[in-house]
């Protein structure tokens, strides 16, 4: 992030920002990018603008990981979702660069920003093994049978993120999305997206199984209809979107009954659920 | 007996075997994979390993000179050691057994048998009287030992009695020329449930060996699937007082995987098994593995691919 | 002669430093004792001294109370329930790096085979702490009100059969609804508790959260009366239980209480046999026997008892019993002199009551505590080895021709903590289960724990839940 020449007049090596697939860092494959600019109007980084093959190829991607991801132990998503905040907790500088660069605030509140988002991965890490004690239940159904609800992943999520602030808003998505053991495609922010980005380094980093969070840098708009009328995408976090764009998600999503929320709680476990099924199972009791 | 050889009474039979649990299998299985092997216990697996080896090629370009350079590798693994025992078998198919017969018994390796795969290998698919051709061409070529595939669509379909006239038959063939090896194939059997069903069935039907895979599908010879077709044989012979081989193929790539194999065969079926007349690997990279752990263990310190044979 | 015999595969004891001397760890720190009294630590596999643990007094045990209150009316009940998880989860990485050091230790103080400490107790420490970690914040989920209370100190007692894991089962809950904690291991097997100390300290926990006091009955006693306590969560027998229930009586204290057990292990006629054996073993022969939910008792239905009984003997041909250390052993040491007196005296009163008594060959080692894996067959409910909890390697077989009847000897015994159904028929094992008194039942399956598994029994085998959400009642009081 630093554009300036150093006093000892060393050159920074600036750092180039892609999407993020299938645990790999491609550019996109329409070639295209756009200029973001900080807060004062200076160039910042050219990130990639996603096209619909690449939102294509995301949700192939997010699709394949599913199976592995939701079949894995609750622990095992603990554990790996409480190890992208012992790493985030490491590369907290950049991400704060980042955000005071973009969003315009002081270094004190985003710093806050990034302890906020830490601790705040670190509260969904734990709901990984504890959601089917709270969602879940025994039912007293009349008849000698054993009847069991338990709630279970959806499948593949889309996710557009509200702005402001960004990595918070970021984190809240994603982890409510994928402790429970959906996948996740994510739009980054048009205006804010290299936290995004940064953040999916982090990921990479983490033991995260490739595919299981796959992020798209671009505009919002020229995405947002693509998801909504793509038929292998089961759910949609429209928090960030307007509510011009809300209504014509809503009506693309209805072709496949996508379930698509508006969350606006950060820290909730009805956000956990609101991407989940209820599956019921009974079986005879008796010799 | 136990059974007739009606296709209702087969059927009832296989019904009444006590069902598999995967989860307890998978458990037991993953238990004795811990066991550690050291020092003098791990150099007499290494060489019984060796000695256990089928060493195999199946592939659609074969060529006399690859055959010829397999039974070189399997009478002397090592050139440079010969106190290296030389392997179990040679598998081949069967318009290659002639050449590899006659290599072998040129070169000194007129102990080591040739194994053909026959009956349609590997998918089975075939009139049955393709298949008794293509085992008696095996034969009268030199193979003493048949690796026939069971019909798994006749399986899967509840067909047993034709699955076990097939096996039958095929060992008629056989006579006293050649000891049959019968491959379930249990990668498309799926369950724990059929593989001891099938297990059952060939040994019922004369087979001398049951075996995991044909090695063109996977999942081949997992340790769940060996633990599983170990018990059959184990349980038979307190049944019958035959004791029937087992042969795992495919995905035994190296000296760990194949040393689990053991350890399963001894804990399982147990040491009466321990020996190439009971218990074969069906194999190809393994064998190099095995005589780089062998060879890290008589000089203390670790080898390397090149001095080994890429045959 | 096998020619496969398995030549000794020793784990490393290098990885783990015992001291000479062990002080209490109080307020964060090591002291002495004010006793100045010290006892030793033995390893059962070879009889030989390990360290000297220090003996806790009653003024040693206040010290330590004291201590946990200041931290809990200063500290840590005024930090954040986020903060105070985020605790937890530091302990729990720490334990997962030591992992190998905590095993080596645990097998060597306690005598259970290094495969079991490494493997299966050891990793589920780990996984304990990181569980109760992420409820730390979030008690409000937890189905006792908007703002459950913790009860401020808790004492807690564990027994020596599993005493990494048993720490865990009651320092990871009790500190995640922010209780802080006096805790008295067994004497037999404190050194694990004392290297946990030192994660604490490596986790930076705040002084007094958690207090470490060694000793026997006396040390136990002195915390269980101390007016300082505010709940006790105790593990061990069944008769120092009804100790403590009467000792607190008509005060405020709350206890939770997990006692003995003498669990039916069913097995029905149309089980996967071979999984059952398995299972069988698992049941009575993991660690030792000693385990309070072990399936000390196998019910088998009669037409199958013959079956059943000629592959358990083959398969307990293959145990391997010796050195704890070598990996490759399954059965380890009886964890102490007076255990070992304790199965011996309750085997030979199953001879005498005309059981019939079957260990496979088995070599013993010369020093130590030692004892065969052995079924008794022919038992009925009237046998003394029916009846009481023996706690080693002993499996008494009795048969049953029914599910009715099976039901009614699984249930005849003043205990119920655990038993197990062994059935491919899932009606049955549902109507078994629903039949059961016992509080953990395992279908087609034994010994199976895990952090979010609410644990407990039914009857003397104690009072409570530990692990899950409804562990968490023990150490909440119910508010708003």
């Amino acid at each position: 992030m630093k554009m300036a020449i150093s006093p000892s007049g060393r050159i920074d090596v600036l750092k180039t920002y892609k999407l993020f697939i299938g645990g790999a860092f491609p550019r996109s494959e329409s070639g295209r990018v756009y200029a973001i600019k900080d807060f004062k109007g200076n160039h910042l980084a050219n990130p990639s603008l996603a096209s619909r093959k690449d939102l294509r190829d995301a949700v192939v991607a997010a699709r394949s990981a599913f199976s592995g991801w939701s079949s894995a132990t609750a622990y095992n998503r603990g554990q790996i979702l409480y190890r992208m905040a012992e790493i985030l907790e490491g590369r907290s500088e950049q991400l704060v660069t980042e955000i005071v660069a973009l969003e315009g605030v002081t270094p004190r509140a985003a710093a806050l920003q990034v302890q906020q988002s830490i601790d705040l991965l670190v509260w969904y890490a734990g709901w990984s093994d504890k959601i089917s004690a709270l969602a879940g239940s025994t039912n007293s159904v009349s008849g000698p049978y054993y009847n069991f609800s338990t709630p279970e992943p959806i499948g593949v999520v889309a996710i557009f993120a509200p702005a402001k602030p960004s990595l918070l808003n970021l984190i809240a998505a994603i982890a409510s999305v994928i402790t429970s053991g959906n996948t996740a495609v994510v739009i980054a922010s048009e205006k804010f997206p290299l936290p995004a980005i940064t953040f999916s380094e982090i990921m990479a980093t983490s033991d995260l199984p490739a595919g299981v969070v796959n992020v798209l840098t671009g505009s919002g708009s020229e995405l947002a209809p693509w998801a909504a009328s793509h038929m292998d995408i089961d759910a949609i976090d429209a928090s960030g979107l307007t509510p011009k764009q809300l209504q014509e998600t809503q009506v693309a999503g209805a072709q496949n009954l996508k379930r698509i929320r508006v969350n606006t709680d950060l820290e909730s476990p009805a956000r956990i659920l609101s991407f989940m099924e209820i599956k019921t199972v009974w079986h005879p009791i008796g010799i | 007996m136990i059974i007739d050889s009606s296709e209702s009474s087969l059927k009832a039979f296989l019904q009444t075997l006590p069902r598999v649990d995967e989860v307890g299998v998978n458990a037991r299985a993953a238990m004795l994979a811990t066991r550690s092997i050291k020092t003098t216990s791990k150099a007499w697996a290494i060489d019984t390993a060796i000695s256990m080896v089928d060493l195999t090629t199946l592939e659609g370009a074969d060529t006399p000179g690859k055959v010829r350079a397999i039974c070189a590798k399997a009478v002397r693994p090592d050139a440079t050691d010969l106190s290296v025992p030389s392997v179990g078998a040679v598998c081949v198919y069967n318009d290659m057994v002639h050449i590899a017969r006659t290599t072998l018994d040129q070169i000194g390796g007129k102990a080591i048998p040739v194994a053909a795969v026959a009956t349609a290998f590997p998918s089975g698919r075939a009139s049955f009287a393709v298949k008794a051709q293509d085992t008696k061409d095996a034969i009268n070529a030199g193979a003493a030992e048949i690796d026939m595939v069971i019909d798994r669509g006749a399986f899967l379909s509840g067909r047993y009695g034709e699955v076990f006239d097939e096996i039958v038959k095929i060992k008629e063939l056989c006579g006293d020329k050649a000891h049959l090896k019968v491959i379930l194939e249990t990668g498309e059997l799926v369950t724990l449930d059929n593989v001891r069903k099938a297990s059952y069935l060939a040994m019922l039907a004369g087979a001398d060996f049951i075996k995991t895979s044909t090695g063109k599908v996977a999942p081949a010879a997992t340790a769940p699937v060996v633990l599983v077709m170990l018990e059959a044989v184990r349980d038979y012979f307190a049944m019958t007082k035959f004791r029937i081989g087992v042969k795992p193929a495919g995905g035994i790539r190296n000296t760990k995987d194949a040393i689990k194999q053991l350890v399963l065969v001894n804990e399982v079926a147990g040491p009466e098994w321990l020996t190439p007349q009971l218990f074969r690997i069906g194999a190809s990279a393994l064998l190099n593995d095995l005589l780089l752990q062998r060879m890290k263990m008589r000089d203390g310190y670790y080898a390397s691919p090149s001095y080994v044979t890429l045959d | 002669m096998n020619p496969f015999e398995y030549a000794p595969a020793l784990e490393s004891t290098s990885i783990v430093t015992i001291a000479d001397r062990y002080k209490l760890f109080i307020n964060g720190k090591f002291v002495a004792p004010r006793s100045g009294k010290y006892f030793p630590t033995i390893n059962p596999a070879t009889g030989k001294k390990l360290s000297e643990i220090a003996e806790a007094n009653s003024a040693d045990v206040d010290l330590a109370v004291k201590a946990a209150r200041e931290a809990y009316v200063k500290v840590w009940s005024k930090l954040s329930a986020a903060e105070r998880g985020k605790y937890l989860f530091r302990i729990a990485r720490i334990l997962q790096e030591r992992a190998r050091e905590f095993a080596v230790l645990e097998t060597l103080d306690n005598g259970k085979p290094i495969r079991e400490s490494r493997d299966t107790d050891i990793p589920l420490v780990a996984a304990h702490f990181f569980y109760h970690a992420g409820w730390a914040d979030k008690l409000k989920y937890a189905g006792l009100g908007d703002q459950p209370k913790p009860h401020g100190v808790v004492g807690q007692i564990i027994p020596w059969n599993f005493p990494m894991l048993m720490l865990a089962w009651k320092v990871a809950p009790a500190l995640a609804t922010g209780n802080t904690v006096v805790l008295k291991p067994a004497e037999t097997t404190s050194l694990t508790a004392l290297l946990f100390a030192e994660v604490c300290q490596q986790a930076g926990l705040p002084n007094g959260v958690v207090n470490i006091v060694t000793g026997a009955g006396a040390t136990g006693a002195a915390l269980v009366n101390h007016p300082g306590i505010d709940k006790i969560a105790f593990t061990g027998s069944t008769d120092v239980g009804k100790l403590i229930a009467t000792s607190i009586a008509g005060t405020k204290k709350n206890a939770t209480l997990e006692l003995g057990g003498k669990a039916a292990n069913i097995i029905y006629d149309d089980a996967a046999i071979d999984e059952a054996v398995e299972g069988i073993v698992n049941g009575i022969f993991f660690n030792q026997g000693h385990v309070c939910c072990a399936g000390s008792r196998l019910l088998v239905q009669e037409n199958v008892q013959d079956e059943v009984l000629a592959k358990l003997k083959v398969r307990m041909s293959h145990i391997r019993l010796g050195n704890p250390l070598d990996k490759n052993t399954d059965i380890g040491a009886i964890n102490s002199a007076a255990q070992l007196a304790k199965i011996k005296e309750l085997s030979a009163a199953g001879e005498a009551e005309g059981a019939e008594r079957w260990s496979p060959p088995c070599d013993l080692p010369a020093a130590g505590f030692w004892f065969a894996p052995t079924i008794f067959t022919g038992v009925s409910q009237t046998h003394r080895i029916a009846r009481e909890e023996i706690f080693g390697p002993v499996l008494s077989v009795l048969t049953f021709r029914t599910p009715q009847e099976a039901i009614e000897k699984a249930n005849n015994t003043p205990y119920g903590l655990s038993a197990g159904i062994w059935s491919e028929k899932g009606s049955k094992i549902l109507w078994t289960a629903s039949k059961l008194r016992a509080g953990v039942i395992w279908a087609n399956t034994f010994n199976k724990f895990d952090p979010a598994s609410p644990f407990g029994g039914y009857k003397e085998s104690g009072w409570g839940r530990e692990g899950g959400r409804h562990g968490l009642a023990a150490y909440l009081k119910a508010g708003k």
